[in-house]
């Protein structure tokens, strides 16, 4: 997988149920390395933003671009995600990796045990997976994930309900695939995660892209009145929910600017 | 009345009776064969039901499960002027043969098959969905992993079905027409018997019948399994 | 994942191979619908594994209603039509279903009823007296219902006793629409009369406290025939075994053999083939 083809724009992409904007003509232009987090309050629109970039939901408006193309079919064989839920499938830990090296045409038991191994699930390799616990299980579907060799990683909230332990495998995995030079995308409400883990930080509110800057400025120097709430632990009342109420011609607009990462800054963590 | 169907129940299997076998035997070939052709179509069905979109899929949901209570007689009914000699299959000669039973009890069946299966892997789909778009299955692909990861659940599905097949008679007393040596299974002899006044001996054979479904049910669905199942359910 | 579909591969196959085993040729098989009595009576179980013996030639009784025996064999499912509704029988072979009509065999109907016999149609020595008894006192009757040929008889003699039971069959007249068995059942749950013939009676087990309480009345004849379907009609007719069965029957040996048929020490069917 070429290079580029980690390097994400999204043009005015819009998601809508029965007419309701979840997503609105969010217009975003990711650094092609590194780890990017998407912050934000319950109901912004995270997942279905990472959803969106990964192509298994389709926008109603706007285009998602890898490397400048329309997402192919090689593109996304090339990414994987690691639900907040973690999805196994009814069968042992060994088989749930082996489906998707088998899928991959890749039966690598040497990649499986290797991967099994860092996730620190070896021992467990012959046990039903959906009666591991849920940081293994979460860990498994990581391990699973990275079977496919990712050039680009989507994690949704992957440790929102772990204890620390499973959470510092978890971490410390992403941060090395990060920096081995795969894209990693992360949803996370935790700002000390997002802060070790993230050079960029996408801030959404009411399906809208309100900020995306520089982790540091993003933690120090909150421009958008939503992040500043969100940061101080405040619940943000005067934001437009567009989820649930109508959007004035004059929202409209306040998105169309691109949101580019400041390049001066990446590869500073 | 029913301490006598017991123990003539028992005296049957015990002497092993020549013609008691034959009518258990045929009764096992026949549902068996129907169960097995039902799965072949109902979990095809089920399953495109469970995960393609399409227009009136809904509506095709609605009456598969409307199919389920199929009164048997209609079956037999339709499958007989199918098959009968003035029918359009009647050169075929297959009326008054086991293959029309099988025929019957298939056509009984697969709605029954079709729409268990369907909720229980439109369940499974649910919840892989997201996580089978991310991978890029292919459809074949998706269907293969759930019915194998359904599977427990619809070995349940395949033992309803094969209920509903042993103890069915009104689709194949009509066109199986209850031929001794033929075509007699062990409902359709229950039918008979108490047609006769013999209510000892047709209790007896649906204590049998029973055994019988008791037997397959058992060995379909091992202790080994039901440990398993526990988890991988 | 790919084990799955071989094993419902295997399926396919074996339900394939089950399928084929049905597919047989039958020039050495004779399909016969026929009527039950002759069937539940035990006759067949005695007669038909003479014939198959000595010709070689499987006989498959379907033991159904006559008029469902008729409607089977119009429909050219049968060879050989084995019933017991002369009239019926005539329009039959007269539509071009049937080569030509044959007497086999007689017996008689008789009505059965509870032993305390409420209508008292015992102490009757006439069909209409015994009949109007029961009207008269409003006593459960129990008819067939299923166009057989006891449920055709029936029907011939409330006609002769010129009683209208369909107006009454709220009433006191019950049509159970089921096979001789099943009425005889249901009359017996419901303390009714009803009308079997003999061979039927004789041979049921779940009698109770039911009795014959009218009996040996020429209106109660009950005629056997036998009938090859018209091959010319049905090209799939097996009409050379279906004769050779039809003129072994009405042998003088096997008339003989019909004769010496008893169940519980009574001969069931006289034959009368001549």
């Amino acid at each position: 997988m070429p290079e580029h083809s980690q390097q994400l724009t999204l043009n005015d992409v819009s998601f809508e149920v029965g007419g309701k904007p979840l997503v609105h003509r969010v217009n975003l232009s990711l650094s092609s390395n590194g780890a990017t987090a998407i912050m934000g309050f319950n109901g912004a629109g995270k997942s279905l933003l990472l959803k969106l970039m990964h192509g298994i939901v389709q926008p109603s408006a706007g285009t998602v671009l890898w490397g400048g193309q329309t997402s192919t079919a090689e593109h996304k064989l090339a990414q994987a995600m690691v639900f907040q839920k973690p999805v196994l499938l009814r069968r042992s830990v060994k088989a749930n990796m082996d489906f998707v090296l088998k899928q991959r045409r890749r039966p690598d038991t040497t990649l499986r045990q290797h991967l099994l191994e860092q996730v620190d699930l070896l021992p467990k390799l012959r046990q039903p997976a959906r009666l591991l616990s849920g940081g293994e299980q979460q860990r498994l579907a990581l391990a699973r994930a990275l079977a496919c060799k990712p050039a680009v990683l989507f994690l949704d909230e992957a440790t929102a309900s772990l204890d620390p332990a499973s959470t510092a495998i978890i971490e410390r995995i992403v941060a090395k695939e990060a920096q081995n030079g795969t894209k990693v995308i992360f949803i996370t409400h935790d700002a000390a995660q997002a802060a070790r883990l993230a050079q960029d930080i996408v801030f959404m509110d009411a399906g809208k892209v309100a900020e995306y800057s520089n982790a540091n400025t993003f933690f120090t120097q909150p421009t958008s009145a939503a992040a500043q709430a969100y940061l101080s632990g405040q619940l943000y009342v005067e934001h437009n929910d567009v989820g649930r109420s109508e959007i004035k011609p004059s929202d409209i607009g306040q998105n169309q600017i691109t949101h580019s990462a400041p390049m001066d800054t990446l590869g500073e963590n | 009345m029913q301490e006598s169907a017991i123990g003539l129940a028992f005296g049957l299997i015990l002497r092993g009776d020549a013609n008691l076998l034959e009518i258990m035997g045929l009764s096992l070939r026949v549902s068996l064969s129907a169960v097995c052709l039902s799965l072949v179509l109902g979990l095809s069905a089920g399953a495109a039901l469970a995960t393609t979109e399409f227009r009136g899929r809904a509506l095709a949901t609605i009456a598969v499960n409307a199919l389920m209570s199929m009164p048997p007689v209609v079956v037999g009914l339709l499958v007989y002027l199918a098959l009968s000699r003035s029918g359009p299959l009647g050169w075929l000669g297959l009326l008054y043969t086991p293959t029309a039973m099988i025929i019957a009890q298939t056509i009984l069946i697969t709605p029954l098959i079709a729409a268990l299966s369907r909720q229980v892997i439109e369940d499974l789909y649910i919840e892989y969905k997201d996580q089978f778009l991310s991978l890029q299955l292919s459809t074949a692909q998706q269907i293969k992993a759930l019915l194998w990861d359904a599977r427990y659940s619809l070995l349940t599905v395949a033992l309803a079905g094969l209920g509903r097949s042993l103890s069915e008679v009104g689709a194949v007393i009509i066109v199986g027409g209850n031929i001794e040596h033929l075509t007699r299974v062990m409902t359709t002899a229950i039918a008979l018997e108490t047609s006769k006044g013999d209510l000892g001996l047709a209790l007896a054979l649906g204590i049998l019948l029973l055994g019988l479904a008791l037997l397959v049910n058992a060995i379909l669905s091992g202790l080994n399994l039901t440990a398993k199942r526990q988890a991988y359910a | 994942m790919y084990r799955n579909l071989k094993v419902n591969s295997a399926w396919f196959a074996l339900g394939l191979l089950l399928l084929s085993s049905g597919l047989q040729a039958d020039k050495n098989h004779l399909l016969v619908q026929s009527t039950t009595s002759t069937a539940n009576s035990g006759l067949y179980d005695y007669l038909i594994p003479l014939f198959e013996d000595s010709n070689n030639i499987k006989v498959n009784v379907v033991a159904v209603g006559t008029g469902q025996a008729i409607r089977n064999a119009r429909n050219c499912d049968a060879d050989v039509l084995l019933v017991h509704a002369k009239l019926a029988e005539e329009q039959f072979v007269d539509d071009g279903f049937g080569l030509e009509r044959f007497n086999l065999m007689y017996n008689d109907f008789v009505v059965v009823g509870p032993k305390n016999d409420p209508a008292k149609i015992s102490e009757t020595n006439t069909l209409i007296d015994m009949m109007k008894n029961i009207v008269d006192a409003k006593a459960l009757f129990a008819s067939r219902g299923d166009n057989s040929g006891t449920h055709k008889k029936e029907i011939a003699l409330w006609k002769h006793a010129q009683i209208d039971v369909q107006s009454n069959s709220r009433q006191w007249y019950r049509s159970t629409g089921s096979g001789m068995g099943a009425t005889i059942n249901t009359a017996i749950g419901l303390g009714a009369y009803t009308l079997t013939d003999r061979a039927s009676w004789i041979s049921f087990k779940n009698k109770q406290d039911y009795i014959v309480l009218y009996e040996d009345d020429p209106l109660l004849f009950n005629q056997y025939g036998v009938i090859l379907v018209n091959p010319a009609k049905c090209p799939s007719v097996n009409a050379k075994a279906g004769q050779q069965f039809i003129d072994w029957l009405l042998s003088a040996e096997t008339q003989q053999i019909i004769a010496q048929f008893t169940v519980n020490n009574t001969q069931l069917f006289y034959p009368n083939a001549q």
